[in-house]
């Protein structure tokens, strides 16, 4: 059986001493690219809220210590690309970002934020690459390469971008319902995916592939997905539709499935191996994997309490994924 | 050249019973043929709690030379957007094509922002009662929104089908700007094509396909026809900025041509249809639609105020 062996909170802003305004709090939506001597975790911060209380959100990195994942060896000095200019969809943030080795440059597909009259953001995939090892990104155009459709009205996501089969794959998620809760407008997303040979034209399976658990209002986001003895295995989030902020009932947990052609999957969330501490950073919510091999091992980066509030933190695969 | 009989106003708001709830308006006149009438789609507006307006698609039928008004709907024609939806503050322009006995309608819905106004995406939907009523396509979504390369307000889509392709020509936001004396930021779009092969999955590079006469120029509601073996497009443009009541910035009607439907030709004089010297449609025209009906051309368009008092008519007597 599956089990995370959790070694704690990794990073967080407020471990950096003196910290610039833009890495205020938060470190969000971990993502890793391997080098030589160190593991570049990416992670989407934010600077302290406006007036009205509304927060942008950066994208930055720390590098972790290969032989010591939990040593930080390294932070980036600025944001790996600025935001979008007036009225683009990614005036308001990047967030989250997900990374893959394209060659000698590294990829970025990245969630454009804009911030709407009715509902609070509304939400496009952009990408963007690095020709410096993955220190700054330039954008493909001002728009996004993944936005709205028929069945995807709002809200394209938490992107996860992989290298599959001599094609590039990207799960994501995708608005379904917005809907008004005690004065709150709140969102119903589900985990989707499309493919493409250049990263910009994308083809979609316009369907939602993973089924849900806890009901046709459960929320889905993040589907990381690695390959592990000759299958595909995804590990994502989900929620409850409201009240999900703190309740403990209804915030997120991380789920499971496997497929063996990325094309069906299955869930099996019993297989997921990890959940909520009984106490401290993580033990109000687990969300937002990544995993990823090293050395041979597998280790996963998560985010806890308040999604990320406080940061990342680390755990290690116990066992194997069959 | 093309010679012009003005027919006037044809149709005043003011005077009837609108759907949805409208006040005012009747902008962006779009004709269908059908056997025994001619159909004019236009949205007028209401307001909502906060003061903004909302655009709802409308129509009007007349006998098919126009003499008679004979019927205005007094029932929605298509349900309003749903929360967070592209199209949720609104539809403006809406474009009624049909192909292969289906009645499509391209749809250019509206959301409000907060940093710009707006932001504008094409939607699909299509009439199972003879062009009454619409069903959106999907659960909702658009079917064309900003791309890489045309990052903000994808709208007025206008489609018809040449051979065996669906051709769109649209409008695009090329940037946001600020200017001094405008309160708020200025929106700059231009007319672009794409094309498909099944109306719902569109191709398209993000290159304006009409040249500018000024720097920052608008140009919107791209309509065209074919004609003796030519594709004739009538547009509007505008300046960016002062364009409400300054009639050196207001709206007027531009003309291009293209003979295989990759390159255009502008050439605004060729349409020889200003604003008049005074009336209706002497401050501003805009939102024209070119069509064919009863083997005639005609031209609806709006006229002062973007079309707060109604729609106009003019009848080609001379299309060379």
């Amino acid at each position: 059986m599956v089990k995370w062996e959790k070694k704690g909170l990794v990073f967080g802003p407020e471990m950096v001493k003196d910290r610039p305004v833009w890495i205020d709090s938060f470190a969000q939506a971990p993502n890793v690219i391997v080098f030589d001597d160190f593991v570049r975790a990416y992670f989407c911060c934010r600077p302290r809220p406006d007036e009205r209380k509304q927060f942008v959100s950066y994208c930055a990195f720390v590098d972790l210590d290969r032989k010591d994942l939990t040593r930080i060896v390294n932070i980036s000095k600025e944001p790996i690309m600025p935001l979008g200019g007036l009225g683009c969809f990614d005036e308001f943030g990047t967030y989250p970002v997900s990374f893959a080795r394209d060659g000698d440059d590294i990829l970025a597909c990245y969630g454009g934020w804009t911030r709407c009259e009715s509902v609070p953001f509304n939400v496009s995939l952009g990408m963007a690459r690095s020709s410096d090892g993955g220190i700054s990104f330039e954008k493909y155009g001002d728009g996004p390469v993944l936005s709205h459709s028929p069945n995807e009205p709002f809200v394209v996501t938490s992107p996860k971008l992989r290298r599959y089969k001599d094609k590039w794959y990207l799960g994501y998620t995708a608005g379904q319902k917005w809907f008004m809760d005690q004065g709150r407008a709140e969102i119903i997303y589900k985990i989707r995916m499309a493919t493409s040979d250049d990263c910009i034209n994308w083809t979609r399976f316009d369907r939602t592939i993973i089924e849900d658990k806890i009901g046709p209002d459960e929320a889905q986001a993040c589907p990381d997905m690695i390959e592990a003895n000759g299958a595909y295995h995804m590990f994502f989030c989900y929620r409850a539709a409201t009240d999900f902020r703190h309740n403990k009932a209804n915030t997120y947990r991380i789920g499971y499935a496997r497929s063996t052609d990325l094309e069906t999957w299955t869930r099996d969330d019993t297989k997921a191996g990890i959940d909520i501490s009984e106490s401290g950073w993580d033990s109000d919510m687990v969300a937002y994997p990544t995993v990823f091999e090293l050395d041979g091992s597998i280790y996963m980066l998560y985010l806890g309490n308040e999604v990320g509030r406080q940061g990342f933190g680390l755990a290690k695969l116990q066992g194997d994924l069959t | 050249m093309i010679e012009w009989k003005r027919r006037g106003k044809i149709f005043d708001p003011a005077e009837h019973s609108l759907a949805d709830g409208c006040t005012a308006f009747a902008k962006s006149p779009q004709a269908v043929e059908f056997d025994d009438f001619v159909r004019v789609y236009f949205t007028s507006q209401r307001q909502s709690d906060n003061g903004k307006w909302i655009s709802c698609p409308q129509f009007a039928d007349y006998t098919k030379d126009f003499s008679r008004l004979i019927r205005v709907a007094d029932k929605p024609i298509m349900a309003q957007g749903g929360l967070g939806m592209f199209d949720e503050h609104g539809i403006f322009p809406i474009n009624v094509m049909r192909h292969d006995n289906r009645i499509l309608a391209y749809t250019c819905g509206w959301t409000r922002r907060v940093s710009v106004s707006i932001d504008m995406a094409i939607g699909l939907a299509e009439s199972f009662d003879g062009g009454e009523t619409f069903t959106r396509h999907g659960i909702g979504g658009p079917v064309m929104t900003a791309s890489a390369h045309e990052p903000c307000l994808i709208g007025d889509g206008f489609v018809r089908v040449s051979g065996d392709r669906f051709y769109m020509w649209y409008i695009y936001g090329t940037a946001w700007k600020t200017y001094e004396g405008e309160a708020q930021p200025c929106r700059i779009y231009k007319i672009a094509q794409a094309t498909s092969t099944d109306g719902v999955n569109w191709g398209r590079d993000g290159t304006p396909i009409i040249s500018d006469i000024f720097d920052d120029e608008c140009q919107a509601l791209p309509s065209v026809i074919e004609y003796n073996g030519r594709y004739h497009m009538v547009f509007c443009y505008r300046k960016t900025y002062d364009f409400h009541t300054n009639k050196n910035n207001s709206y007027r009607l531009g003309y291009a041509y293209s003979d295989d439907l990759i390159t255009w030709t502008r050439n605004d004089s060729g349409l020889n249809f200003e604003r008049s010297s005074e009336g209706w449609d002497a401050e501003m025209m805009c939102y024209p639609n070119l069509f064919t009906c009863g083997g005639k051309v005609y031209l609806l368009y709006n006229g002062n105020e973007f079309g707060r008092h109604g729609f106009g008519l003019a009848e080609a007597v001379s299309f060379k």
